[in-house]
């Protein structure tokens, strides 16, 4: 990794906050532009702000790696990228101007190109960190294949700021694809998934999909996009329209629908009520419809169907058979947005032991964030 | 291939032999017999893996037919405190499963079923000892096949791509096994079953099925493997490109990139690798040519007609002095022949060759094959040099006779300084083969001190008392010590806080 002299004022400043917080054993909670703060378990440590290290490190577009500071703004990034015509192609969600690109990382959520690309993990290449112990330690590189040492930097998307404090990462990124199209349909959401899933196992450039209803015997709206070459999404659009009867959309519409999509800023993620919790469930490709209790409104799924969010009464019964639900499926769920009125204190996350499958990853987990972080300066409980 | 033998005797052989009958004995009531071996006629086989320069008799070596039957086996060597280095099929390049003096080879080769294969969800799920080809070959009625394919695929097994995380040829565009794995089942050395991933697209807490990726067989073994299968796409095609300089083929290969393109497949040879292998394979090389590229595109016939427009033009406009596309698919194999013959070509060149697997930013792709032309004069030695240039990844085969001991030496040698180089040139010493034993000395340059703790931390995390194939992969800190003090430099000796003996 890249290590300016510049930056020393900034990391030395990271290492005292770290160190001291290890000699009280408090943990600390990191943050950059605080626009995902509400997502996982909250806390009232003291802060770190990440925004004093930020800015793009190393960026060549013909090797697809962009290298930056923790506290760069994400959009900031993004722009850098646009103009060279490239995308974080997992489409990481923003939720607010102020987002940093170590904060995606932290959070390691992904848009609607995460079903036919992959997850943010599957693009980090490499990282900086701080340990609990205040070591500046190196993983991974700028190169896309690496397999010296063990992958500690791809530990890093989804930990929550609970394994060490980023520094620094790489991240592949991948050209625009050339051509990009958006259909539409009126589809019953056993029919879409299955539909969906045929199409996924074809050479067709599906991109993404979208289904919104809330019923789930009846008709919803399913959106998908096709991108790749020209010549080939051209040829699957008749292909694919023909079998759902469905339309083209402008591309404005379009790129408005997805970017909405990706940040919840549909109408269906709106109008949280008080006592609602906006669940998530990442289920199976084999996972059909379900019948979610205590739930209203849209439902809306993505990444054909693997991705689910779901409305519903935010106690922890309803949690529970939620949970039990996605479980007895091959999946797991998390209480993603909290109405006003639910007990923030509620778990926010299914944990490894209530999983036969995953019950011993817990001690295995445990002895792997110690390892990093002995003092618990990350112990924060955000990820549990 | 390398034929030395590096093995020093053992210190005390009435105490190995006491240790295996306690281990033998041991092992007996869990496997039949025919899957328990430790008559050194029937572990000779084991002694090493694709790496033969290294080699070394293991205590015993089992061949376990079930899950429960691994469990057992880790747990009895656990008791005794034995250590354990898990073997697939033994092709690996960089010695991760040489056995050690005082410990089981735990062979997953009879795990080798396909238990399932579901179409609609595009997944399979495997044993670990099942061959990589084999899950393509069985998936491909269904239009679907397993993308990673490193060139040993037809015989390398899905438990060692786990444990290498391996590549090959089309992983630019397709990713290696970390992409294309969902769940990984596995038994820990004290016996526990565990279980990393799932089929949904992500699972609880942190992602420890991304470090189980590349492993080296250290912190779990592996006994099931989901993976996910991909459309087989309807057409490929491949463009052959000849340079006459290095330095432009090296170009070209960014310049594809830059052009918002990325290959199937995207490899380079250069003239004393044509020059090998159209000697073997008489596939109609152009053998002027400083540097050939082999350019693929897939898909839909519409897309690859698309690309290969658009991947001409880019080839011209970087100075390609020669251009052929694939007619037909014969004529398609018949261009990557070479390519996939380059080994077995090398072998007629010389007794030996040492291959090399550093990653290097695409970028530096010219200003290393120059220093390589350069260490071929200062040791001695030819080289030839075929890689994936669309990663950076490159395959350096030192060519020498294996017979003369001090030839053996220079080629190491000759070995260490490109890895030296590809670290210093921003890259990494190991793209895909790993580190094993071979490359463990090299980690000591890659990293510091503190983060070859760190892989201690991550070790220790999944196996504690460090009996899973405990001498790969990370180096000790006097292990390291001793590597400085062997490449000294400028009077100053690394870590001098140590002792040293």
């Amino acid at each position: 990794m890249t290590s300016s002299n510049s930056s020393k004022p900034q990391i030395n400043a990271f290492r005292e906050q770290i160190l001291n917080a290890a000699k009280t054993n408090t943990p600390l909670s990191i943050e950059g532009g605080g626009t995902k703060c509400w997502y996982g378990n909250p806390n009232q440590f003291e802060k770190l702000d990440t925004r004093s290290y930020a800015g793009i490190l190393e960026y060549q577009p013909e090797e697809l790696v962009i290298t930056a500071c923790t506290g760069t703004p994400l959009k900031e990034i993004e722009a850098a990228l646009k103009e060279k015509n490239q995308v974080f192609a997992f489409e990481p969600p923003h939720f607010g101007e102020k987002a940093t690109f170590g904060g995606a990382i932290a959070a390691g959520l992904a848009g609607p190109g995460r079903i036919s690309v992959g997850n943010f993990r599957d693009f980090v290449l490499g990282a900086r960190i701080l340990d609990g112990k205040g070591q500046d330690l190196a993983f991974g590189g700028k190169v896309m294949k690496n397999v010296a040492g063990y992958d500690v930097s791809r530990l890093l998307p989804g930990s929550m700021g609970t394994l060490s404090l980023l520094l620094e990462a790489s991240v592949k990124v991948l050209p625009k694809p050339a051509a990009t199209v958006t259909l539409r349909c009126q589809i019953s959401q056993g029919a879409a998934l299955k539909v969906l899933n045929e199409w996924a196992g074809q050479p067709l450039p599906l991109s993404a999909s979208c289904w919104i209803g809330n019923d789930k015997d009846a008709d919803g709206e399913l959106t998908i996009r096709l991108a790749g070459a020209a010549a080939a999404v051209k040829a699957a659009i008749p292909l694919m329209s023909s079998l759902v009867n469905a339309h083209e959309i402008s591309a404005e519409t379009a790129e408005t629908f997805w970017n909405d999509l990706r940040e919840q800023r549909l109408s269906s993620f709106n109008n949280l009520g008080a006592d609602q919790t906006l669940y998530r469930l990442a289920l199976p490709a084999a996972c059909g419809p379900l019948t979610i209790p205590n739930s209203s409104n849209d439902v809306v799924l993505e990444w054909h169907g693997q991705q689910r969010w779901i409305k519903a009464t935010g106690d922890e019964t309803t949690f529970t058979s939620i949970k039990k639900l996605a479980n007895s499926h091959g999946g797991h769920a998390t209480r993603f947005r909290q109405g006003a009125n639910v007990n923030p204190s509620f778990e926010r996350f299914t944990l490894l032991s209530e999983q036969a499958h995953s019950k011993a990853l817990e001690a295995v987990q445990a002895r792997l964030r110690s390892a990093f972080d002995p003092a618990g300066v990350f112990a924060t409980k955000r990820l549990p | 291939m390398i034929v030395m033998n590096m093995v020093t005797p053992p210190p005390d052989l009435a105490a190995i032999s006491a240790l295996q009958t306690k281990l033998v004995s041991a092992l007996r009531p869990i496997l039949p017999e025919h899957a328990l071996l430790w008559e050194p006629e029937d572990t000779i086989p084991y002694e090493c893996d694709g790496l033969a320069a290294y080699r070394r008799m293991p205590l015993a070596v089992a061949l376990p037919e079930t899950e429960e039957q691994v469990a057992q086996i880790l747990k009895v060597c656990f008791e005794m405190a034995i250590p354990v280095v898990p073997r697939g099929s033994g092709t690996g390049l960089s010695g991760g499963a040489m056995p050690l003096s005082q410990g089981l080879v735990l062979s997953l080769a009879k795990l080798k079923k396909i238990l399932s294969i579901d179409p609609f969800t595009r997944t399979a799920v495997v044993q670990p000892g099942v061959r990589n080809l084999a899950i393509s070959e069985a998936v491909g009625h269904l239009g679907l096949y397993y993308a990673p394919d490193p060139s040993s695929q037809i015989a390398c097994s899905i438990g060692g791509n786990v444990n290498e995380n391996s590549g090959g040829v089309h992983c630019l565009k397709y990713g290696l096994t970390l992409h294309n794995v969902l769940r990984v089942r596995g038994v820990l050395m004290n016996g526990e079953i565990i279980e990393f991933g799932s089929l949904a697209p992500d699972s609880p807490g942190l992602d420890l099925l991304a470090i189980m990726m590349g492993s080296e067989g250290m912190l779990a073994v592996v006994t099931e493997v989901t993976v996910k299968l991909v459309a087989k796409p309807k057409l490929a095609r491949v463009i052959m490109a000849s340079f006459d300089d290095i330095e432009k083929g090296g170009n070209a290969v960014a310049a594809i990139i830059a052009a918002g393109i990325i290959p199937a497949g995207l490899e380079m040879m250069d003239k004393a690798t044509t020059r090998a292998v159209e000697e073997f394979v008489h596939a109609g090389y152009d053998l002027d040519a400083a540097a050939i590229l082999l350019c693929e595109s897939d898909g839909t016939p519409e897309e690859v007609a698309e690309e290969i427009e658009r991947m001409t033009k880019v080839l011209e406009q970087a100075g390609a002095s020669g251009i052929q596309i694939s007619k037909d698919e014969a004529e398609r194999l018949k261009f990557w022949s070479g390519r996939k013959n380059a080994f077995p070509a090398a072998g007629r060149l010389a007794p030996d060759y040492y291959c090399m697997d550093g990653t290097i930013p695409r970028r530096h792709i010219a200003t290393l094959l120059k220093r390589i032309q350069g260490m071929e004069e200062k040791y001695g030695l030819g080289c030839l040099n075929v890689f994936h240039a669309g990663d950076g990844n490159m395959h350096p085969l030192i060519l020498f006779n294996g017979a003369d001991q001090e030839e053996w030496h220079r080629a190491e040698e000759f070995g260490t300084e490109i890895l030296e180089a590809c670290v210093e040139l921003g890259g990494t010493i190991t793209g895909e083969h790993g580190v094993g034993i071979e490359k463990i000395n090299s980690m000591c340059v890659q990293f510091g001190e503190g983060e070859r703790e760190s892989f201690w931390g991550v070790k220790a995390a999944f196996d504690p008392e460090k009996l899973l194939n405990p001498d790969k992969a990370i180096p000790t800190l006097s292990r390291c010590a001793e590597y400085g003090r062997m490449r000294i430099s400028g009077g100053k000796l690394p870590h001098p806080e140590l002792e040293r003996f």
